[in-house]
């Protein structure tokens, strides 16, 4: 057993998932396989949205993934980093948001 | 990790890996680490087996289409990728001699494309004579590999744009991506924008304008170790950034992958990224570009006349397995009939959409 939770090697293993349950790994990579595909947008702009989610949902596996990916399709670097600052934004404001909320319950409950 | 090196790579880059004694210069070092490691533990298939699974072991050539033609290693850069550990410092050239060798094979070949390459074929000292000879055979396709920073190397080079012109050369130039910062990484600080000038002067004598006959084709090189995507993918938006930043135009985009030998294997290796890219290039195998891949249909000359495969195994010194092995004893039956010679890095050129001298193949 390896002695941290997340080991670069268990990345090329992903596609293993599906022996363990057969219909629904081959579902998931069927799914998976065909949300990237070109479509009203293009592959490119996918793979950009795939790395700021993959920041958001901080997965490591997936930033590799994604920055590999973005180097084959030419992203340059900067288009990266405004991507990641684009899921960080939507992810502070999704606590700042909340602020609204402790602003009402504040007053609320204020004389 | 790569960021943390690239400081001591660029630095260590100026020079090739032969004038720095390094041990990756040796041919057999390169055949051990490829034959060993990863395919030797069982971890990954040798690519002998991968292509018996379909049949194709032994490889075995098609009529020959293309002929290229290696002048010599001598290049005015030294890029970190360059598979030929090309350089100022490399004296290995064609003469004039093993050149007329070359044009008595070019006005009887059964190919359509006649390939030039180097290093910088255009340093050769006899290179334009050469041309004007070979242009004189009437071979459909003439190429010529220029690496277009050494049109404005020096003044004796300006005129090369004209030159290619009035023998109808078709162009083909490295640029390894339209943004400075990434082509200066990989290929030297000054090439983008000395690349950018010399297609400029390309455009100026019409080659790579739309419908024009003047072909101009340039070649993208993945910088790093990942894969090229999509080669139509990227024609795009190559030709999107280049016309909108510098009103250039070019023809088609080849999307080549970098094979793991000489100076890219060594960056693989020093960078850590070796496994993990010969993992990529494994599962990226794709069965329908094994009966494409560019050795079934080319014969590559060496600057001393021998023959091989392909460029890769000219410079993992792996000659054709053929009774006729130097251009002065070339045979075009003969070498047809031979089993071509395979080892590790030829996934790469089975990788995804498949990968050649003149782009993917699936």
């Amino acid at each position: 057993m390896a002695d941290t939770y997340y080991n670069p090697a268990d990345l090329r293993k992903f596609s293993k998932i599906t022996e363990w349950s057969e219909e629904l790994g081959t579902k998931f990579f069927d799914y998976y396989g065909k949300v990237f595909e070109e479509g009203a947008l293009s592959a490119r702009e996918k793979s950009l949205i795939a790395l700021a989610v993959s920041h958001v949902v901080k997965c490591p596996y997936c930033i590799d993934a994604y920055t590999k990916d973005g180097l084959q399709r030419g992203v340059t670097k900067e288009e990266m980093m405004e991507a990641v600052h684009v899921g960080a934004a939507i992810e502070s404001g999704a606590t700042l948001v909340h602020g609204v909320q402790m602003m009402n319950k504040y007053n609320k409950l204020s004389m | 990790m790569g960021e943390s090196i690239m400081p001591q790579l660029k630095k260590a880059a100026k020079k090739s890996l032969k004038a720095r004694e390094n041990e990756l210069a040796k041919t057999n070092k390169q055949l051990e680490i490829l034959n060993g490691g990863l395919f030797a533990d069982g971890e990954l298939p040798f690519f002998k087996d991968k292509i018996s699974e379909i049949g194709q072991f032994p490889l075995r050539p098609k009529p020959l289409e293309i002929l290229q033609i290696n002048v010599g290693y001598m290049c005015n850069q030294v890029c970190e990728h360059c598979h030929v550990d090309a350089g100022p410092d490399r004296k290995e050239i064609m003469t004039r001699e093993t050149m007329k060798q070359c044009l008595e094979v070019i006005r009887n070949t059964g190919a359509h494309t006649l390939d030039l390459t180097g290093g910088a074929p255009e340093m050769n000292p006899d290179f334009r004579w050469f041309v004007e000879e070979a242009a004189k055979a009437g071979i459909q396709d003439f190429i010529v590999r220029s690496n277009l920073t050494i049109i404005r190397a020096n003044k004796k080079y300006h005129d090369l744009p004209e030159f290619f012109k009035k023998h109808n050369v078709h162009v083909v130039s490295s640029m390894p991506h339209y943004t400075k910062g990434k082509t200066d990484k990989q290929r030297g600080d000054g090439v983008f924008d000395k690349s950018i000038k010399a297609l400029q002067e390309l455009n100026a004598v019409g080659y790579g304008l739309p419908d024009s006959p003047l072909r101009l084709d340039l070649v993208y090189n993945p910088s790093g170790a990942f894969l090229p995507s999509d080669q139509g993918a990227l024609e795009k938006d190559f030709k999107k950034a280049l016309k909108e930043d510098f009103n250039i135009d070019f023809h088609n985009l080849f999307a080549i992958t970098n094979l793991p030998i000489s100076r890219f294997l060594d960056y693989l290796i020093a960078s850590d990224n070796y496994e993990d890219y010969m993992y990529a290039l494994v599962d990226a195998y794709n069965p329908a570009a094994v009966a494409n891949v560019m050795c079934t249909n080319t014969i590559s000359v060496s600057w001393d006349g021998w023959l091989y495969d392909c460029d890769f195994n000219q410079m993992l010194g792996l000659k054709v397995a053929s009774k006729v092995k130097h251009i002065k004893d070339y045979n075009e039956d003969i070498l047809n009939d031979r089993n071509i010679v395979i080892s590790q890095h030829c996934y790469g050129c089975t990788a995804g959409a498949g990968s050649s001298c003149q782009g993917s193949v699936a």
